[in-house]
C-alpha cells in the first residue's frame, strides 16, 4: 500500500463523499406525486381501459372483421359474429379479458373502423370473479360514458398519426 | 409551582427514583416511535422522495406524524407466530432480553447538571456490560427460532459484536484515561471549559473509532449483516413476527438513541454548551442543560440514518477485517500516543 492509498483509506474521504452526495440530496426538491391529490401528465395515447365506440348517429362502428381478435397478442379478445336484422355484419360477442390484456395498443391499431379505442382511464377496480371480462354491453357503454373524452383525445393525437 | 416543588422533595428518595425512571423510560419509548418516523422521512428525502405523509398532521403541518402509532397498532393487532420446532420459553424472551438492558442503561445516563438516575461510579462499566448483554437477546432469538437462517444471523451477530466490542471497549479506555473517571456525568464534567477541551478534538481517532464501532454494535447499515435481508432474509428475526419483532425493532431504535448519547456524552461534552468559554458566563446560550445533551444526540441519530442511505452492506468478511485489523490497532496506537500526552502534559487532562 503506498502512503497515498493510506491516507485515503484513514481520512475516509471516499466515504465522506459519499455521505456529501446523500447529504446534498437532502435538501433537493423532492419528486414525489402525492398520488391521489397530484397526478401525473397523461398522454392522449395513453392505453387504458378499453371502449367500443360509435358512430354520431347511435350506429355501432364495429364491424366484427376480428381484426383485433387476430392480432391480440394476449389472445384477450373473443369475438362471435353474426348478421344483424338490418342486414349489416355484427359482433353478438365482444369479450376482452382484462386480465389477459397486456395494455399494448394493438387492438386500436387495427381496428380499420376506430371501433375498439384505449381510454386514457385507469382508476377502475373489480370487486368479484368475471367481473375482469369486458363484455361488449360495458364495453359500448364506457364508449358512450367517455365519448367526449375519447374523441378529444383521438382529435389531440390525430396530427401525428 | 412551590408548593408543588415541596411536596416533591418531601417524597421518599425511592418514589421520586421511580418517577424519573417512568419519566425516561416513556420519554425513550417515545423517542424510538418518533425515530422510526425520523428514519424513513430522512432516508426518504435523501432519495428524493416525500417519506411517510400518509397518517395525520397537527393542524396541517408535519404530515405523517402518526404513523408510528398506525404502525404500532398494526402489529400489536397482529398474530405471533412461535415456530412448533422452537424453544418456546427463549423464543418468547429472547425480545425481552434484548429491550430491557438498551431502556436499563438510560440510567446512569447524565441528562443534565443536576439529572442523573443513579449517579454511580462505575457508570461505564455498568453501560458496557447492559449494552453486551443485549446481544445474548440477538443469539437466543436466532438459535430458540430453530430456523437456519435466523441462527446464521445469531453466529454473525456473536462474532460481529464480539469483534466491535473491543474496539469501542478500547476506544472508551481512552476516554477514561482522559477523564480519570468511570462516572458518566464526571466524564462530562471533565470536558468543561469550552469546545477545545472536548475529546472529541484530543481524542479524534478514538471518537471515529467509537462512531464506527457503535454503528456496528447496533447491527445498523452497513454493518446489519445479522439482519441482511438480501443474503439471509431477516437474519435472527426471520421467525418473529406482531409485536414480538417490534420489540425487536423498538431495542434497535434504542440502542441507536443509546449509542447516540453516549457517543455525545464521551465525546461532546455531554449536557455542556458549545459555547462555553466563547459567549459571556452569564449569557443563556452557555448555560449548560439537557437541550444541548438533546442537540447533539439528535446529529448522531440523523447521522445514523445518514449511513444507511448512503452506504452500501459490507461483506461479513470486510468487517471482521475492519474491526480486528483495522479498528483495534488504530485504538491501540491513539492509546499509546495519549499515554505518552498524559505523561508529557500535553492536553486538557493533566490538571
Amino acid at each position: 500500500m503506498s502512503l497515498q492509498s493510506i491516507a485515503k483509506t484513514f481520512l475516509l474521504t471516499e466515504l465522506l463523499t459519499g455521505l456529501s452526495v446523500t447529504g446534498r440530496t437532502l435538501f433537493r426538491k423532492k419528486v414525489t406525486v402525492n398520488y391521489p391529490e397530484e397526478k401525473t401528465p397523461q398522454s392522449p395515447r395513453f392505453r387504458g381501459l378499453h371502449a367500443l365506440r360509435r358512430y354520431p348517429n347511435g350506429e355501432e362502428r364495429c364491424i366484427a372483421c376480428k381484426l383485433c381478435e387476430a392480432v391480440c397478442p394476449a389472445l384477450a379478445i373473443t369475438i362471435d359474429s353474426d348478421v344483424a336484422a338490418d342486414g349489416t355484419r355484427r359482433t353478438t360477442r365482444y369479450d376482452i379479458d382484462l386480465f389477459k390484456c397486456i395494455f399494448c395498443g394493438f387492438c386500436e391499431e387495427a381496428c380499420p373502423v376506430d371501433a375498439i379505442v384505449e381510454t386514457r382511464i385507469h382508476e377502475y377496480h373489480m370487486e368479484n370473479r368475471g367481473e375482469n371480462i369486458m363484455t361488449k354491453d360495458k364495453l359500448l357503454a364506457v364508449g358512450e360514458r367517455y365519448a367526449a373524452l375519447i374523441d378529444a383525445d383521438k382529435a389531440a393525437d390525430a396530427p401525428y398519426r | 409551582m412551590d408548593a408543588l416543588l415541596e411536596l416533591w422533595s418531601g417524597l421518599p428518595s425511592y418514589v421520586r427514583a421511580t418517577a424519573w425512571i417512568l419519566l425516561v423510560t416513556v420519554a425513550v419509548i417515545l423517542s424510538v416511535a418518533f425515530t422510526t418516523l425520523w428514519e424513513r422521512k430522512i432516508i426518504g428525502w435523501m432519495q428524493l422522495r416525500k417519506g411517510p405523509n400518509r397518517v395525520g398532521s397537527l393542524f396541517g403541518l408535519l404530515p405523517g406524524i402518526f404513523q408510528p402509532f398506525a404502525d404500532v397498532i398494526k402489529l400489536l393487532l397482529k398474530e405471533v407466530v412461535v415456530p412448533a420446532a422452537s424453544n418456546k420459553w427463549l423464543f418468547r424472551i429472547a425480545p425481552a432480553i434484548t429491550l430491557i438492558p438498551a431502556f436499563a442503561a438510560w440510567a446512569v445516563m447524565p441528562l443534565d447538571p443536576n439529572l442523573v438516575i443513579a449517579d454511580i461510579d462505575a457508570g461505564l462499566l455498568y453501560v458496557l456490560s447492559l449494552t453486551s448483554v443485549g446481544v445474548y437477546g440477538v443469539i437466543l432469538a436466532g438459535w430458540a427460532a430453530n430456523s437456519k437462517y435466523a441462527f446464521l444471523g445469531a453466529m454473525r451477530s456473536a462474532a460481529q459484536v464480539v469483534a466491535y466490542e473491543i474496539a469501542m471497549g478500547f476506544a472508551l479506555v481512552g476516554v477514561v484515561m482522559a477523564a480519570g473517571t468511570l462516572n458518566l456525568g464526571d466524564i462530562v464534567r471533565a470536558q468543561a471549559g469550552g469546545v477545545s477541551n472536548w475529546f472529541l478534538i484530543w481524542l479524534f481517532p478514538l471518537f471515529v473509532v467509537y462512531l464506527i464501532a457503535g454503528v456496528a454494535e447496533t447491527n445498523r447499515a452497513p454493518f446489519d449483516v445479522a439482519e441482511g435481508e438480501s443474503e439471509i432474509v431477516a437474519g435472527f428475526h426471520v421467525e418473529y413476527s406482531g409485536i414480538a419483532f417490534a420489540l425487536f425493532f423498538l431495542a434497535e431504535y434504542a440502542n441507536m438513541i443509546l449509542i447516540s448519547a453516549l457517543t455525545a456524552v464521551f465525546f461532546l461534552g455531554g449536557w455542556l454548551s458549545p459555547f462555553e468559554g466563547v459567549l459571556a458566563a452569564g449569557h443563556p446560550l452557555a448555560a449548560p442543560g439537557f437541550h444541548w445533551l438533546f442537540l447533539k444526540l439528535f446529529f448522531f441519530l440523523t447521522c445514523f440514518m445518514w449511513y444507511r442511505a448512503t452506504f452500501p452492506r459490507y461483506r461479513y468478511d470486510q468487517i471482521m477485517r475492519l474491526g480486528w485489523k483495522v479498528l483495534i490497532p488504530v485504538t491501540l496506537v491513539w492509546i499509546a500516543a495519549e499515554g505518552l500526552m498524559v505523561y508529557w502534559g500535553i492536553g486538557p487532562w493533566q490538571n
